[in-house]
């Protein structure tokens, strides 16, 4: 009996095989950074419940060149994550109204409206313009 | 076969992940704009302590930061067995273990303020 | 017609005599117009005879000539030469083990298929007296897209999950389970629960996404799998965390 050949996927290289695939690790590897920015919230809300003092000395050490570097890193990663995300709506959430689908792209697009409003709303209320 | 409880997990991943994408940007922006020095008046003392004193804001907040941690501690699980990480188990308690550990420790400073 | 000369690079492996694949380069004048499978259906009928590969329809309906083209999952007989440029290199498809030369062997896609259960299951039975199963416009539209799938496997293929995790149902099977799913003529949505909502099942998607850039009939499986997902999580919701069950 002849054997078939089994050609085994390189388990900790496949995503170079093709550029669709690297596209889909930099929208995971996200989380990295995303993890990281909330747990540096977290350390926030400990030195804002830790009183007036410690938070004026978080305010103060936001301003390294590390801290300036992390979140330019995290900002890219959380609006990738943003684009991919709403994109992704109108595969996992369609609506069928009637007989026809609504387009997808009107789906995707409606939660783009949203982000776009309700940032500018936060933007407001933290007083930035 | 039965069916999996991995829905406990992917749950709140699915839901972190929503609130991620519409909240997680403009607060990197808020603190970004902090950190080159141009702190906005929401981001003082008094505008922060007045917003996580009140109970919708010690709600938000936790909601916002709990979900996205917990997203981005699955998200992580998984990005580790794609580069090759076969270890699975002990990747997934130590990222869902600190993901819990960020969840309470920001109940608690949230319920001091 | 204008003939162009093109170059292609094949795998090819004998199981009665090869340990590993190697690539054979080929060259052959092709219309213009043509697709790979016209290239290498001139390659056997001219140069080598012994090339093995697995075709039917030339016309993207029956679905077995998918192969790996310049490392895509393509159905060869759609895979137009005017699209490459120099050497076109031609694998069998990834993910499966290989019988010989571009041929690969099918049969865990088949088992998987078979264990989701694809095809109509009444909610009750209904004598032929009674007359057909009727359906609207708009219930037969629900599910329309997953029905066309033709079992080219392409999306496998494409899924690294797949093939990092061979157990995995995989995205056309889940996706004709869902098809059924959403057929208001059926009622064997919990049957199929079983195993497309088990470990093996859609749980294993990471929502790469590449099934659906791939599929030739634009199934989308990734939309498919992902609404499983959605569905398969508020049915755990109602069972464990609902009084009764949800029933």
């Amino acid at each position: 009996m002849s054997k078939p050949l089994i050609r085994e996927v390189p388990p900790t290289s496949w995503y170079f095989r093709h550029p669709r695939y690297l596209r889909y690790m930099a929208r995971e590897i996200t989380s990295l950074f995303i993890g990281a920015y909330c747990v540096f919230l977290v350390f926030a809300m400990h030195s804002l419940a830790a009183g007036p003092s410690s938070y004026e000395a978080f305010l103060l050490t936001l301003r390294s060149p590390a801290s300036i570097a992390f979140h330019v890193l995290a900002l890219v990663a959380a609006l990738y994550h943003a684009a991919t995300w709403f994109n992704a709506t109108q595969k996992a959430m369609p609506i069928q109204l009637g007989e026809e689908f609504v387009p997808g792209n009107l789906i995707s697009g409606a939660h783009y409206l949203a982000w776009a409003v309700l940032s500018i709303a936060i933007l407001f209320l933290a007083g930035v313009f | 076969m039965a069916k999996s409880n991995k829905p406990i997990i992917w749950f709140p991943f699915a839901a972190g992940g929503t609130v991620i994408a519409f909240f997680i940007p403009v607060i990197v922006l808020l603190t970004f704009l902090a950190a080159l020095g141009h702190v906005p008046t929401g981001l003082s003392y008094d505008s922060m302590r007045a917003f996580a004193g009140s109970g919708l804001g010690k709600l938000l907040i936790f909601g916002v930061i709990a979900l996205s941690l917990w997203s981005s501690a699955h998200r992580l699980r998984c990005t580790c067995y794609d580069f090759g990480v076969r270890a699975d188990k002990l990747v997934a308690n130590v990222l869902y273990l600190a993901a819990g550990a960020g969840i309470i420790a920001t109940a608690v400073y949230l319920l001091r303020i | 017609m204008k003939e162009r000369l093109v170059q292609l690079e094949v795998l090819r492996y004998n199981p009665d005599t090869d340990t590993t694949a190697h690539f054979q380069r080929y060259e052959v004048s092709c219309p213009e117009e043509g697709v790979v499978l016209d290239a290498l259906n001139k390659i056997k009928e001219t140069i080598d005879p012994t090339l093995n590969y697995r075709w039917s329809c030339h016309m993207a309906v029956c679905g077995s000539c998918g192969m790996m083209i310049n490392g895509e999952p393509k159905l060869s007989c759609h895979a137009f030469l005017r699209e490459y440029d120099g050497v076109i290199r031609v694998e069998p498809l990834a993910h499966f083990p290989v019988e010989r030369d571009l041929v690969t062997a099918p049969d865990d896609f088949i088992e998987k298929l078979k264990r989701v259960k694809p095809y109509l299951i009444p909610k009750a039975p209904k004598p032929i007296s009674e007359g057909e199963y009727l359906q609207t416009p708009a219930q037969l539209k629900k599910y329309h897209r997953f029905t066309l799938c033709i079992n080219c496997m392409l999306c496998y293929a494409a899924c690294p999950e797949y093939g990092l995790t061979p157990k995995f149902i995989g995205p056309a099977a889940i996706s004709l389970a869902h098809r059924y799913n959403l057929d208001s003529r059926d009622g064997g949505r919990d049957a199929r629960q079983e195993v497309i909502a088990s470990k093996e099942g859609v749980w294993e998607c990471t929502f790469v996404g590449a099934c659906s850039e791939v599929c030739p009939v634009h199934v989308d499986p990734a939309s498919a799998l992902q609404q499983v997902k959605i569905a398969s999580s508020i049915d755990w919701i109602k069972e464990h965390l609902l009084p009764g069950g949800g029933k």
